[in-house]
């Protein structure tokens, strides 16, 4: 079990752990020896301290820099004790110690009493998810062991704890370097009933149930290793929640793919027929469908995780240079990584004393209710249903500079289409002759390719030239014009502005009708704007559509994947889209 | 799940985020118990596959059985084995101890500086060359930007101190005051250009998990970690001149397993045995922010 200890600097981390790594016999034979000797030497007096100090640096200046992890076992079980610096220099050390234990404890010094890192440690705790937590009242020597003390800094703490909804397990007053109350009852604290720092950590509980939640596994990687031979197809990753069989039937959020797990895949270990979250495994799927790294991986029927462009959250903020507006950072969220802006602060929140303010940024060491807006939808699950698919960081540039964990959704432009997607997948009759089959037989993926433009831009010639090109070549293809549509399938829509989006939507689900056909479908319409454009995008799925624009471009950036200049000869033009269809890696080379 | 499962699903979760995430992807395979243990996860999180190349730094002063089983395990697994070396200082008898000079100064020559040039492809590359069964000049001089490595946080203060994902500057060196937020599953895993990553799969192994592990799996491992008669193994293996076996009568990896869990061993540090800890008072972080693993 991996334990965090934090704290405010000085209160005596360190010495705790130090202490407890001595009583109970879990030092190297020496260490404690030759610690003392180098103190002797250099005339200062030993602290238990420096038996985990262990940088340069940090015995130096007497101050725990980084986490360190010492490795200890009670009677009942082993432990990875994480000792985390308690200068607010080294709070993102604090943060990554902490955010790998299960557990807490709390170190206040009974005569410094309460300050502000004893706080910004708890509320950080709560946040990184961290429920089990016990706080140690230290230094109950330089109190004369006084209940009255330990009392009022119980109660002040406790309050504190309450604002920001953490129940502390229990208060333990303690003297790690006298080792009074550290492995059993102490007589100088005989007003103390409660257990003793080791008996507190054997009470801690394991990790809870995560094979009773929904099913998640956020997709690494799909492996295939021909080049040695081996023609398995695997999908891998680590199961964070649920448990899943052979055989049942798997949904991939964003994208909205379905298959059926054929098997589990290991290495060295015996056949199984289920996964359970915790561990790091690999499916074979039964429907060969195209999936990507970042794609979360789902049981069908069970609770399907939000999609969405935006996400409320919460954010603490680690980077030198605060996080501003209409900047581009990087979320890293399971296993997705996506372009991310800063779109709203809520408030900020001084982690040290809960007080809220209004600023335009948010700075170091603070931190901050907000929205964040990607630039594509993004699959997760609000921290509080599902903790591995609900937390995040943020890079900014090449460094982690945030971390944070997702509030809940909002809805953006396109949540109605979005669940009407969802719907129309989920019931999806599909038939028997698999998709990749298709594919193979006809040398090339199903593609929507998309011309749009400004009206009086020549589209249609570039899209029934290549057309008849591709047929040409053997490729199965139709050209589709949005007025093809008007007058049959959209006779009962108005022709007017506010109509525009069920055209558009209906050009869209007869796309992704044709593409379930393995079709390439040259589709044109003119004076598509970005929300169209996304609107398609959620239809048929983001990579299944190429977008071309011919003319002037007044879209987002990086929206478009191919510009072409009107000017140009219709065969040039051509050329190109082809040439782009070929990167995409449309055509399968037999 | 036990505490092995854990263990091991953690590391291979590592392996395969850094698979995703380099390019130019290597892993450091010192033949030793832990790094073999590394290779053997390897093949678990690529499903009995290694895809990429494994690099040894030969000091020279390496055992000789260690050579022999580096290069029959890489022709039996079919792996991409490379190494490299610091040829300049090995000429020149820039070595501990026939040369004039100290423990730490002839690691920084054979380890650190060989490390360094073969990781960024300025000295030379061998390859072995599976059909011909022998080491030829590789091709491929690509710096690596992604360097797995084997070691583990108990062994050693610095060590304890590590992150899974651990930049190195353009000069290879570690600025362990100063090291990147690593938050629940996510790891820092971008980069400038002339810097690069070495990532630690093992930091939340022991020692007695890595044996448990060896036992559980039936890992094939050298046998000079066992007693083979003089009352003496090797728990850790180096350069000879700087590596000295202990008093153990263990002949198999049962018999580790009880030495570590109850017997003699239960409370003396693994790298007791290696010498160049010991100089300066902080050998090993000396080393350690100059690029030594």
């Amino acid at each position: 079990m991996n334990i965090v200890i934090v704290g405010h600097v000085d209160h005596g981390k360190s010495t705790v752990i130090g202490r407890l790594l001595a009583d109970t016999g879990s030092l190297p034979q020496g260490k404690l020896e030759s610690v003392k000797r180098d103190c002797e030497r250099n005339a200062k007096p030993f602290e238990y301290a420096f038996l985990l100090d262990a940088l340069k640096d940090e015995q130096a200046q007497g101050i725990t820099i980084d986490s360190a992890r010492c490795f200890f076992k009670s009677a009942l079980r082993e432990y990875i004790i994480i000792d985390a610096p308690g200068h607010i220099e080294f709070l993102k050390n604090m943060i990554s110690g902490a955010a790998r234990a299960e557990a807490a404890l709390l170190v206040i010094d009974a005569k410094e009493g309460i300050r502000e890192n004893s706080k910004r440690h708890g509320y950080l705790l709560s946040m990184l998810g961290i429920r089990q937590v016990a706080v140690c009242v230290n230094k109950m020597d330089l109190v004369d062991y006084s209940e009255k003390v330990f009392n009022g800094i119980e109660a002040e703490y406790r309050e504190f704890l309450k604002q920001i909804g953490l129940k502390p397990r229990a208060f333990i007053p303690i003297a790690a370097r006298e080792g009074e109350n550290m492995t059993g009852p102490s007589d100088k604290l005989s007003w103390y009933k409660g257990p003793s720092i080791l008996g507190m950590l054997d009470t801690f509980e394991k990790a809870k149930k995560l094979d009773e939640q929904a099913f998640r596994m956020p997709v690494q990687a799909v492996y295939k290793f021909t080049e040695s031979g081996d023609d398995r197809r695997i999908v891998a990753g680590k199961v964070e929640s649920g448990k899943i069989s052979v055989g049942d039937q798997v949904v991939f959020f964003p994208s909205n793919k379905k298959s059926e797990i054929k098997s589990i895949e290991q290495f060295n270990a015996p056949v199984a027929v289920h996964a359970e979250a915790g561990y790091s495994t690999g499916f074979t799927l039964k429907e060969q469908i195209y999936i990507n790294r970042g794609d979360i991986m789902c049981k069908a029927g069970e609770p399907h995780p939000s999609v969405s462009s935006l996400l409320k959250v919460e954010v603490f903020w680690m980077g030198k240079n605060p996080m501003v507006f209409d900047k581009e950072y990087k979320l890293k969220l399971g296993t997705a990584k996506i372009p991310v802006y800063l779109k709203e602060i809520l408030k900020n929140i001084d982690a040290s004393d809960l007080k809220q303010s209004e600023k335009k940024m948010i700075e170091r060491h603070e931190v901050a209710e907000c929205v964040l807006e990607t630039s594509s939808p993004v699959a997760f699950d609000p921290a509080s249903d599902i903790e591995a698919t609900g937390r995040f960081v943020i890079v900014d540039q090449y460094d982690i500079a945030g971390g944070g964990i997702v509030v809940e959704m909002l809805r953006d432009d396109q949540s109605e289409i979005r669940e009407q997607v969802i719907l129309r997948e989920e019931k999806w009759d599909y038939s028997i002759v698999d998709s990749l089959e298709r594919q193979k037989k006809y040398g090339h993926k199903p593609k929507l390719i998309l011309l749009t433009g400004k009206v009086g831009v020549d589209k249609k010639s570039i899209a029934k030239e290549l057309e008849k090109l591709l047929f040409e070549s053997g490729a199965k293809t139709y050209f589709l014009g949005i007025g093809n549509l008007l007058r049959g399938l959209d006779a009962d829509v108005e022709r007017q502005k506010t109509a525009r989006h069920e055209h558009v939507r209906r050009l869209g689900e007869v796309s992704h009708l044709m593409m379930d056909a393995g079709l390439l479908v040259l589709a044109t319409a003119s004076n598509l704007n970005d929300e169209e454009l996304r609107l398609l995008q959620e239809i048929t799925s983001r990579d299944m559509i190429l977008i071309v624009n011919v003319g002037t471009n007044d879209f987002r950036q990086g929206i478009v994947d191919l510009n072409l200049d009107s000017a140009h000869a219709i065969q040039d033009n051509v050329r190109k889209v082809l040439g782009l269809m070929e990167s995409s890696g449309v055509f399968l080379r037999s | 799940m036990n505490h092995l499962d854990k263990l091991e699903s953690q590391s291979v979760y590592i392996f395969r985020e850094a698979y995703a995430s380099f390019k130019s992807l290597a892993m450091l395979w010192s033949i030793g118990k832990d790094s073999t243990v590394l290779l053997w996860l390897a093949r678990k999180a690529f499903l009995g596959h290694v895809p990429f190349p494994l690099v040894h730094i030969d000091t020279s002063y390496k055992m000789p059985e260690m050579i022999q089983y580096r290069d029959a395990l890489a022709l039996e697994w079919g792996l991409n084995m490379v190494y490299g070396q610091n040829a300049e200082a090995l000429a020149q008898k820039q070595t501990f101890p026939d040369g004039a000079i100290d423990r730490v100064s002839c690691c920084k020559a054979l380890k650190s500086e060989a490390l360094r040039n073969t990781l960024s492809g300025k000295w030379p590359r061998y390859r072995m060359d599976h059909n011909l069964k022998k080491y030829v000049p590789d091709t491929n001089l690509e710096p690596y930007t992604g360097v797995i490595v084997g070691v583990r946080a108990d062994e050693e203060g610095s060590r304890s101190k590590e992150r899974y994902f651990s930049p190195r500057d353009k000069r290879n060196d570690w600025d362990v005051g100063d090291q990147p937020p690593e938050l629940w599953n996510q790891f820092k895993t971008d980069f400038a250009p002339g810097t690069h990553i070495r990532i630690h799969p093992l930091l939340d192994w022991t020692e007695l998990d890595i044996w448990e592990y060896i036992d559980r799996e039936g890992i094939p491992i050298t046998d000079l970690y066992f007693d083979r008669g003089e009352g003496k193994r090797y728990r850790s293996l180096g350069c000879y001149p700087c590596t000295f076996p202990v008093e153990s009568k263990a002949r198999n990896i049962k018999e580790i397993i009880q030495e570590l869990k109850t017997g003699k061993f239960k409370n003396i540090a693994e790298r007791a045995g290696r010498a160049q800890d010991k100089e300066d008072g902080g050998g090993l972080e000396t080393l350690r922010r100059g690029g030594y693993m």
